[in-house]
């Protein structure tokens, strides 16, 4: 899913300074799971503003929604019905999400509430972590299931490099070594002849480089 | 010959080859560079000029060369995959081997976080390995990746760094033989302070026959005192100090540190020299270069021999 956490309150309160009258919008989709932009984080952040600009002497009216998902057009319309009674819409979605109510709605002035950090997974319990960069070109047959990509700071295909120590990584003794994490792993499959195997250089097209990207099914087109 | 350079020279008349390390100035001094060259000027056969090392801002490594040049050294040109993409890597190894260049060392390069900008975005659009791959191919078959026709090809002679003491042991000879594969024409290794380590390392490697289809060198460095290991130690992955080596410098008082810290250097020499399949000595005296002569004389290595 895609992991996002809230931004600083004061960043969020800069951005609505000029503004006396907001809609505050969460999503059920992904940021519900990690606790960043659901109908409980809604609000939350809402009390918290409310509180911060009262003690300043300027009141904020906040309109609360949380809408099933915000990258799909039909939730969008949620908010349709008093869009146009608000100044500002601050939205504690994803990147997506945030971006897709803008093209939504062209004259209200759309702010992020959280920052969109990566697609990840549930580690446990209030830890999370990046498992994917959406490359478009996933090689994870090669490499025992783990990522180069994401797992190696560097992102190189033929590792580790000189910097992996007892497993972990120079840049951080937090983070695993990927590439020490893809030879445990291709040896325990009996796979490391893919090891030896020379990658051709990437197709990085495939990944953001080649500009934003698009799927188009037309088997599932109207 | 690949390059015909005196590096590969060296190497294909069979001498025991020895290379010298130059960091650039972290600023537009030439002067730097060319004290520099007079310390090292007849002590190495060749010399590297490292690439923006520990991701801190330096003179470029193409300057450095085009200086050393001046000075009569043959450079070695270290470029890391960090900082640029394969449009950049291609246009440099062009415009390195226009200028005479004709030594290379494929680097991944040193994270960013550790220099002074570790908010810079980091490119890696290719590795390392796939750098060599991309100047063999290059050279060889004279293309670009795309399948266009270069003309006139670079004439490289390709190096790449490898470390025997990094983690996990069992793929350090594996790793060498993708580099090989790849098409290297020499490695030069990461400081050498564990011996027998580093005996089992080229024992394995030779298992595979790796000695024979690439040029190893042997990467030395002297310690200016015991400070400098323990920090070594602690702050640099894969440097594998053993403690035995840091209590020999740390029994000297602290001004006769340095003198130990050579002496072990010259060992360390002398004794990679008879290990079979070491073709020749990587010398990084990092900030130290005033002692190169030194090393290398008492090392029995001067004078270095001329070729024809």
């Amino acid at each position: 899913m895609i992991m996002g956490s809230a931004k600083p309150l004061d960043e969020i309160l800069a951005m609505i300074e000029p503004y006396d009258r907001i809609i505050l919008a969460g999503c059920n989709g992904c940021v519900t799971v990690c606790r960043a932009g659901g109908e409980k984080e809604v609000g939350i952040m809402a009390s918290a503003l409310r509180l911060a600009r009262e003690t300043a002497g300027r009141p904020l009216e906040i309109r609360e929604i949380t809408l099933e998902r915000q990258c799909d057009p039909e939730y969008l319309e949620g908010v349709r019905p008093f869009i146009s009674d608000y100044q500002a819409l601050l939205s504690i979605a994803c990147g997506a999400g945030v971006q897709f109510m803008a093209e939504k709605y062209p004259r209200t002035p759309l702010l992020p509430g959280i920052n969109t950090a990566f697609i990840g997974v549930t580690e446990r319990q209030g830890e999370w972590a990046e498992r994917c960069q959406a490359c478009g070109d996933c090689v994870l047959h090669l490499t025992g299931g783990i990522c180069p990509v994401t797992r190696c700071s560097k992102s190189i295909f033929h590792g580790p490099c000189g910097g992996s120590s007892d497993g972990r990584c120079e840049v951080d003794k937090n983070i695993l070594c990927g590439w020490q994490l893809i030879i445990d792993r291709l040896k325990s499959l009996n796979q490391m002849d893919n090891y030896l195997k020379l990658h051709d250089m990437k197709r990085w097209r495939a990944s953001r480089d080649g500009g934003p990207r698009s799927i188009v099914r037309e088997d599932l087109q109207e | 010959m690949k390059s015909g350079s005196q590096l590969e020279r060296m190497f294909a008349a069979g001498h025991f080859v020895l290379t010298g390390e130059c960091g650039p100035p972290r600023g537009a001094r030439a002067e730097t560079v060319h004290e520099k060259a007079k310390l090292l000027k007849g002590c190495v056969d060749a010399c590297n000029v490292t690439d923006n090392q520990t991701s801190v801002v330096r003179m470029s490594s193409m300057a450095g060369c085009l200086l050393l040049q001046q000075n009569g050294i043959e450079p070695t040109l270290q470029m890391v995959v960090r900082d640029r993409n394969r449009i950049a890597l291609q246009s440099d190894i062009l415009g390195a081997a226009a200028m005479g260049i004709g030594n290379m060392l494929c680097l991944s390069g040193d994270h960013q976080i550790f220099g002074d900008d570790p908010q810079a975005k980091n490119v890696f659009d290719i590795d390392s390995i796939q750098l060599i791959g991309l100047v063999k191919m290059m050279r060889d078959e004279g293309v670009f990746p795309s399948g266009k026709e270069i003309q006139g090809p670079p004439k490289m002679f390709i190096g790449a760094a490898v470390n025997p003491f990094a983690d996990p042991y069992e793929i350090r000879v594996p790793r060498l033989e993708l580099k090989v594969k790849a098409g290297v024409d020499f490695v030069q290794t990461q400081c050498i302070y564990n011996l027998e380590k580093f005996e089992r390392y080229m024992e394995d490697l030779r298992k595979k026959g790796l000695h024979e289809k690439v040029y190893i060198m042997a990467g030395v460095t002297p310690l200016k005192s015991a400070g400098m290991a323990k920090f070594m130690k602690r702050m640099v992955a894969g440097m594998d100090i053993p403690d035995d080596v840091i209590a020999r410098v740390a029994a000297e008082p602290k001004e006769k540190q340095a003198d130990k810290g050579i002496e072990i250097a010259i060992e360390t020499i002398q004794r990679v020299r008879e290990i079979e399949g070491v073709a020749g000595v990587h010398l990084m005296a990092i900030e130290w270069e005033e002692k190169v002569a030194e090393i290398t004389e008492r090392a029995g290595l001067l004078p270095r021999p001329i070729l024809d």
